[in-house]
């Protein structure tokens, strides 16, 4: 299959850890891009949605109206991966809103329930070595005011949990991540993600 | 397995996700709603801005825990409080009642002329203001886990913030271009920790999150000030000392996410209402001068 020179991935450029995704992606060779509005998302094989404030990135994504082509994008087979804030933007349902914004729209293309800000405020944020399904050696993962994974459909694998629920999943093309692998110089879950836009 | 909090790399880490951002001022729960509505990645809870500390005088403190205590409950985003240069035991409250991030602030009167607070024995993370390298390094030297420029609070003035940015930017690019062995001479030049300085040098960045701060009032000067290359914006009484609030915060966090793109730039800056009244540098007394505090 073609190897990661020949991949075009897009991150989505609206706020948050965008350009550390984008240096992980050109250390492994992939022809990376900065999306922001709904042009830039052609020709691209996978999309990754960063951490960040998912509240402010959703509404942008209102603003720009970027909502339905980025689901049009993963009907139509590119891969979407989204850690942390864009971990919870994946989600068929959101719990954990704040009080004043109520429901908060999400892209719904992982059977999944994500609890926003799971592990408490900021002075609870952790690192944790993390056993990954698949991976040779424990992660090194931060979670930062992160998002659990409290609920996965019967079709949606669970690569690694933490506190009782998952924090890694993924069903075909499209992974989630309550953590925040663009922080750190480990570039393994990138490649797996790399690796299943080339294979399936 | 072994499970850490409270790291620099948590810390600087959570710094990281404010980037291309927009951190408001606020200083009442309602004004943190519309904050978090408009697209604020975080709040800064506060009992006067900026603008108003300045008409009103006397001494400027940390807030009311109740009053950040109800921000906090009024919304899901990160909120941040400010403290008093060197005051430690205002840092140890807000790390008590669960603020996300300390902004150890010259907007406030400095309760300690010599020293900062040493931030690294802290969980909860810092951001200080700096008007050069130097200054910068000093604190990220104590731990600060984000750097702002001081510009100058509560004029409307974007003046500051431009020099402050581009005495930084200018500095790490100079730093950039000195030969390896004399770094160190760099570092006794500028007060600056050796291993930072060597940081600098390697990667041409500050070691953490670079924002601007201190007279950003429309739309243009957010965009400007990430034009400059400095990661993010804080607004203090530029959006709600301006006649419209909701319209122009929404439009200074569109700005900063759209500030390459001239088109909507244009756009949203359209029919915002008066901007906060500005204050010209020049007419402020040295005193007046809040960015000369700190060192």
């Amino acid at each position: 299959m073609a190897g990661n020179a020949a991949l075009s991935v897009g991150v989505l450029a609206l706020q948050g850890a965008f350009r550390e995704h984008m240096r992980m992606l050109e250390v492994l060779g992939v022809q990376a891009r900065e999306v922001r509005l709904p042009a830039d998302l052609e020709g691209l094989h996978g999309l990754i949605l960063p951490g960040g404030e998912s509240t402010t990135i959703s509404r942008l994504m209102t603003d720009y109206a970027l909502w339905d082509p980025v689901r049009q994008f993963a009907v139509a087979g590119g891969g979407v991966w989204g850690t942390c804030a864009g971990a919870i933007m994946l989600a068929r349902t959101i719990e954990g809103v704040s009080p004043n914004l109520g429901a908060q729209p999400g892209l719904g293309l992982l059977d999944i329930t994500v609890r926003r800000n799971a592990f408490g405020r900021q002075v609870d944020s952790f690192a944790v070595p993390l056993d990954v399904r698949g991976l040779d050696g424990p992660f090194p993962a931060v979670f930062i005011r992160a998002p659990l994974i409290e609920r996965a459909g019967p079709e949606v694998e669970v690569l690694a949990t933490q506190a009782g629920g998952a924090v890694l999943v993924r069903r075909g093309r499209v992974m989630a991540s309550s953590f925040h692998p663009e922080v750190t110089t480990d570039p393994r879950l990138h490649s797996l993600f790399l690796k299943g836009l080339s294979e399936l | 397995m072994t499970q850490q909090t409270g790291t620099a790399s948590i810390k600087e880490g959570f710094a990281e996700m404010f980037k291309g951002g927009v951190i408001m001022d606020v200083v009442t729960a309602d004004q943190a709603r519309i904050a978090e509505a408009a697209g604020a990645t975080a709040v800064m809870a506060l009992e006067r801005v900026p603008a108003d500390i300045r008409k009103d005088g006397g001494v400027a403190r940390m807030s009311d825990p109740k009053m950040i205590r109800e921000i906090i409950a009024a919304v899901s985003i990160p909120v941040m409080a400010k403290v008093r240069i060197g005051h430690v035991v205002e840092a140890q409250i807000l790390q008590a009642i669960g603020v996300d991030f300390i902004d150890e602030s010259e907007v406030l009167t400095p309760a300690d002329e010599q020293f900062h607070i040493l931030k690294t024995g802290f969980k909860v993370p810092f951001v200080c203001g700096a008007k050069n390298l130097g200054e910068a390094l000093r604190r990220v030297g104590e731990g600060a886990s984000m750097i702002r420029t001081k510009g100058e609070a509560g004029t409307g003035n974007v003046i500051e913030a431009v020099r402050h940015a581009r005495t930084v930017l200018g500095d790490i690019r100079t730093i950039q271009a000195r030969p390896a062995e004399e770094l160190m001479t760099v570092a006794r030049d500028l007060q600056a920790p050796y291993e930072l300085v060597k940081y600098v040098h390697e990667h041409g960045t500050l070691p953490v999150v670079n924002f601007a701060a201190g007279g950003v009032a429309t739309p243009a000067d957010a965009a400007l000030m990430m034009w400059l290359g400095l990661d993010g914006v804080f607004v203090g009484s530029g959006i709600f000392k301006s006649a419209n609030p909701e319209r122009r915060a929404q439009a200074i966090v569109k700005a900063v996410t759209h500030y390459q793109n001239p088109d909507i730039l244009a756009e949203i800056s359209e029919d915002l209402g008066a901007p906060m009244t500005g204050i010209n540098i020049d007419e402020l007394i040295p005193e007046e001068r809040l960015a000369s505090r700190g060192w």
